[in-house]
């Protein structure tokens, strides 16, 4: 077991924890903050998608010892960011969500998208949202979405 | 007193004339073991190919030749299959947004969830790929000519790719590739560290010579 000190969402978070388990678990189980999905446990699907400084990060396969002190911004966080709101705004406007399971990981890795290409092309949506997996194939509203969201940014 | 004389002379014009010759010996030495150490000297050619051929097995196993790529994406374990999830090269070798490399791959190995690690993971620039757009590695000569190609491989000369070798973090990394997801250590290249920057020095001083193409 050990400390860390965690920030999480621009909070100081304290846990005792196993060096070696996935950040994913200390969000859901040490700070309850349940938003966060586990889908696969092996980075396959995306589900478990966090920003560590800034960067996605599947934190289904990231150990807590490994993140230091980089910041951590979750589902429950990401509506402080304009581009942030902006996804969630386009995702309400077009319905987006079916069983909603994967959506928070579509929304993280969406905003880690736009963020860093504000206007991508129908490659860009393809290629970075292609490893987050939905079992209800709500591909083509994620996409309208981040289309929408991308026309609202400036 | 004229033999005296005569033998007066001699002797020191022996020993010039030695000392001449034992010069001249001692130059032509030295020559014959410049010649012999210098780059491109027939004498090390062999020496240097056979050097080569124990570099080639190295870079051309599963931990180096995964990430020496010519397609927009990288490979995976001992089969070499295609990464999975989806992961694209990206404009900088370093994945695209939402899916970077260091996305999942951390600053050192996860042994914890079998995930591989090092300090800025990322893909070898296309210039540097080893293998073709099927996914086969290159032949000898034709990787040996990518390795030494200076337009292509960042500008290294003999002794940077020497140091790159010896001490590149995500080159040391392929001899401390950590646990895969089932607890197995992940398999090793064919020689040892030691033996694969040893190989390379010899290459080196042989002038980095390549074999000839097939």
């Amino acid at each position: 077991m050990a400390t860390y000190q965690l920030n999480v969402n621009g909070q100081r978070k304290q846990v005792n924890v196993d060096p070696s388990t996935p950040l994913l678990w200390v969000l859901r189980e040490e700070l309850k903050m349940t938003g966060t999905k586990y889908g696969c446990g092996i980075s396959a699907c995306g589900a478990c998608t966090v920003h560590l400084d800034g960067i996605a990060t599947r934190s289904c396969v990231v150990p807590v010892s490994l993140v230091g002190n980089r910041s951590i911004v979750t589902i429950e966080g990401i509506s402080s960011d304009p581009v942030g709101r902006a996804v969630q705004d386009a995702w309400v406007d077009k319905d987006v969500v079916q069983c909603g399971y994967c959506q928070s990981g579509q929304i993280m890795s969406a905003v880690a998208l736009l963020k860093a290409t504000p206007k991508p092309t129908e490659t860009n949506i393809e290629e970075s949202m292609g490893g987050n997996l939905c079992r209800c194939a709500t591909y083509v509203r994620i996409r309208e979405a981040i289309n929408t969201a991308s026309r609202q940014l400036k | 007193m004229l033999s005296n004389s005569r033998f007066s002379i001699r002797i020191p014009l022996v020993i010039l004339i030695a000392t001449g010759t034992w010069i001249a010996l001692a130059a032509s030495v030295a020559i014959d073991s410049r010649e012999s150490k210098k780059p491109n000297g027939h004498g090390n050619r062999a020496d240097g190919l056979a050097a080569w051929q124990k570099v080639y097995s190295v870079l051309t196993s599963p931990r180096c030749i995964n990430c020496h790529t010519a397609t927009n994406y990288p490979q995976q374990g001992d089969d070499r299959h295609r990464h999975f999830a989806h992961v694209m090269r990206g404009p900088e070798g370093k994945g695209v947004p939402g899916l970077n490399c260091i996305s999942c791959h951390q600053s050192e190995n996860a042994d914890s969830t079998g995930v591989p690690g090092g300090p800025n993971w990322h893909l070898a620039p296309l210039s540097m790929r080893w293998q073709d757009a099927n996914d086969r590695p290159l032949p000898s000569a034709a990787v040996c000519r990518a390795i030494t190609d200076r337009s292509r491989n960042e500008n290294m000369d003999g002794q940077a790719l020497l140091k790159h070798h010896e001490e590149a973090a995500l080159v040391l990394w392929a001899w401390r590739p950590g646990l895969r997801p089932d607890g197995s250590m992940r398999t090793l290249p064919p020689l040892s560290h030691a033996e694969f920057v040893a190989a390379t020095r010899n290459w080196v001083e042989a002038g980095m010579p390549c074999p000839p193409p097939k």
